[in-house]
């Protein structure tokens, strides 16, 4: 039981780490319904950044900053160069495009940075909290707190905020909001810009758990079952689907995967995701979609 | 139209003469052809002028062309065709199309291993088969769901299934990492291992399979994926069958990654290992397709040429300025770069892909050629 247990929190905490990255996505989806893809390239530029500022001796504050202003930079030039042009493209278009900047971003980043794996101390240890019954990561929770925060203040942000209400308002019908005088592309470059701050984020928390390289880029792939099963614009969603998923892979793979050869982590999330849809199509917190001809 | 449209088929009629011949063929993503008999008359003989060339492509270029360029130029367009159905037709999202591909490699392989006798073009219609089947198992979840959602069930699938074949040894006959390797290429007697046979054996799978469609797209299923793409509402509303439609243009979409599969594995590599197609070649497809066009029948043979020439041509060049070799690790990133960079471009500028630039430089030459005559 001891053990069940252990797997359960190792895997519920580990999910809060693919939450970090699904935050991202939903904080677009739900500002302009774009679903951006590129989002886990973000995570590695905003990583990548960090570190190498960090190696070349910028005090840690100093860093963040200038990582920030990065992001933020990154964010209006993506909606000055991309997504202004693309405005009334169908979705299918947008997520395309967000591929190509997904792509450019990789590129960029490895050729500006290198491809050389880089540690990062963040000064939370990984060892586990003693005097508990059983073993659980400082690190993890320290994550888990975070991400929690960070959840608490988007909310706050998209409910009580001139600029998170008027996100909301984009996302429901654009040429309404454009018609009652909503800056769209200034409201865009916000959404965008804030992705990349919890890209930032995320990029710490998992570059200080398995080093900053270029698989980060790849945590977007597991953020992706945490979206769907929790609702693309739910952010309380994600959270609790983040948890779910983390869990029952964890749980999965210790349970079922060694009696069919190991390693069937990599897809067991994908399958629950297609369960899950197949009962719930718009996710567990989801908006149902109502179409009109 | 700020883009340069001359530019670009320039290129791109270099590098792959035939495959994307008249530019009065390849149509934007949303026009049916037609036109005067006489224009007819002129595309038919331009399309057999150009199968005349493919077919004796052999005795024109080298053997490296053969079987480096041309050969996985094919297979991926042919893969390419596939997703442009799903995505490009019936616009439903598919980042799966390696998974299909694998799906049929390995089945042509072990029908060939298992069953004694089966000839090698059965084997590559039964790959294609299984693959068609499974994309419809994977199309399922469309029924229910819409939109980006959709994704995660061609993504499980890309997952699935490279570690199905990597875990099982049965589907590789218990070869070390599930690495599999092409049975003897021969056809009604006639050995095609070497590069113009493996040339021919790749041309004559796709040709026709091209063909079928570029007419499957004109004809009742053609039009109700296009219904579905544009408007699922109204195309149900007007009696389409938005489910049949979905099922079968992931059906015959996978069909063709898994025969692409067979050609990728067989005639291409002859050997393959299941992380050979994984989620980056799914995206690989993809981005043939929006460069050369979603929704065009000329568009993935464009899309592919350029993918895969590009490299070599980015390793020339940049070899030239460096003046010596480039760092393999370098020139990746350039290229994804350089893609990315692409796909945002025509995004904005010509969402139908080259195979439109092509044809409004086609256009403009035409216009041009009549007021000086």
């Amino acid at each position: 039981m001891g053990f069940f247990l252990e797997v359960l929190v190792g895997g519920l905490l580990a999910g809060v780490m693919y939450t970090m990255v699904a935050l991202g996505f939903v904080l677009i989806y739900k500002a302009s319904g774009v679903f951006n893809i590129a989002q886990g390239a973000m995570v590695l530029f905003a990583a990548l950044t960090f570190v190498t500022l960090l190696e070349h001796g910028v005090a840690f504050v100093a860093a963040l900053v200038a990582s920030l202003a990065v992001m933020l930079a990154l964010a209006v030039a993506i909606e000055r160069l991309v997504l202004r042009h693309l405005v009334n493209a169908p979705p299918m278009a947008l997520f395309l495009a967000t591929l190509g900047i997904s792509f450019i971003l990789e590129g960029t980043a490895q050729l500006a940075y290198g491809t050389q794996v880089h540690g990062l101390e963040l000064g939370v240890s990984d060892a586990p909290i003693a005097g508990l019954p059983i073993a659980i990561s400082r690190f993890d929770v320290f994550a888990a707190v975070v991400a929690g925060a960070l959840v608490a203040a988007l909310g706050v942000f998209f409910r009580t905020t001139r600029a998170g209400v008027g996100l909301r308002a984009i996302a429901d019908d654009p040429l309404a909001a454009v018609a009652v005088g909503l800056d769209v592309p200034r409201l865009w470059t916000i959404a965008w810009g804030g992705a990349g701050v919890v890209a930032l984020v995320a990029g710490l928390l998992w570059g200080a758990r398995v080093g900053v390289q270029f698989s980060l880029s790849l945590v977007v792939l597991k953020a992706l079952p945490v979206l769907v099963i929790g609702g693309f614009s739910s952010i309380g969603g994600v959270i609790a689907s983040g948890a779910i998923v983390g869990a029952s892979e964890k749980l999965a793979e210790v349970y079922v995967g060694s009696h069919v050869g190991g390693g069937i982590e990599t897809w067991f999330p994908y399958a629950m995701a297609i369960g899950f849809l197949l009962l719930r199509p718009t996710g567990l917190f989801g908006r149902p979609v109502v179409a009109r001809v | 139209m700020s883009f340069d449209a001359t530019a670009w088929s320039a290129s791109s009629s270099d590098v792959n003469r035939a495959a994307a011949p008249p530019a009065t063929s390849a149509k934007g993503w949303r026009r049916l052809s037609s036109g005067p008999a006489a224009a007819k008359t002129l595309r038919a003989g331009a399309w057999l002028a150009a199968l005349a060339v493919l077919v004796a492509a052999p005795l024109l270029v080298t053997d490296y062309v053969l079987t480096a360029i041309l050969v996985p130029v094919l297979a991926l367009a042919l893969a390419g065709i596939g997703q442009n159905l799903v995505t490009g037709y019936a616009g439903q999202l598919s980042v799966g199309s390696a998974a299909f591909m694998s799906v049929g490699a390995f089945a042509a392989y072990d029908v060939h291993l298992r069953v004694p006798g089966v000839p090698l073009l059965a084997s590559f219609a039964f790959g294609g088969l299984v693959a068609g089947l499974v994309g419809l198992l994977f199309g399922l979840p469309s029924l229910r769901i819409r939109g980006f959602s959709l994704v995660v069930s061609t993504l499980a699938a890309q997952f699935f299934f490279v570690w199905l074949f990597t875990t099982v040894g049965w589907f590789s006959n218990d070869s070390a990492s599930g690495v599999i390797s092409a049975p003897r290429l021969e056809v009604a007697g006639v050995d095609l291992a070497s590069p113009a046979g493996r040339y021919w054996l790749s041309l004559g799978v796709v040709a026709p399979l091209a063909w079928t469609a570029h007419n499957l797209v004109r004809g009742r299923i053609g039009r109700s994926w296009m219904a579905v793409r544009d408007m699922e509402a109204a195309a149900a509303v007007v009696g389409v069958n938005t489910g049949r439609a979905k099922l079968s243009a992931f059906a015959v979409g996978s069909f063709y990654c898994g025969v692409a599969g067979t050609l990728w594995a067989f005639a291409y590599l002859g050997t393959l290992e299941p992380h050979g197609l994984d989620l980056d070649r799914s995206f690989q497809i993809l981005f043939i397709v929006i460069l050369g066009g979603l929704g065009s029948p000329a568009g993935p043979f464009m899309g592919a040429a350029l993918v895969l020439l590009f490299p070599v041509l980015l390793d020339r060049v940049g070899g030239a300025v460096a003046g010596g070799s480039v760092d393999p690790g370098v020139l990746q990133n350039a290229e994804k770069i350089v893609f990315g960079t692409l796909v945002v471009i025509l995004l904005v500028k010509q969402p139908a892909g080259m195979a439109r630039l092509v044809e409004v430089a086609w256009v403009r030459l035409s216009r041009r050629r009549a007021r000086a005559a």
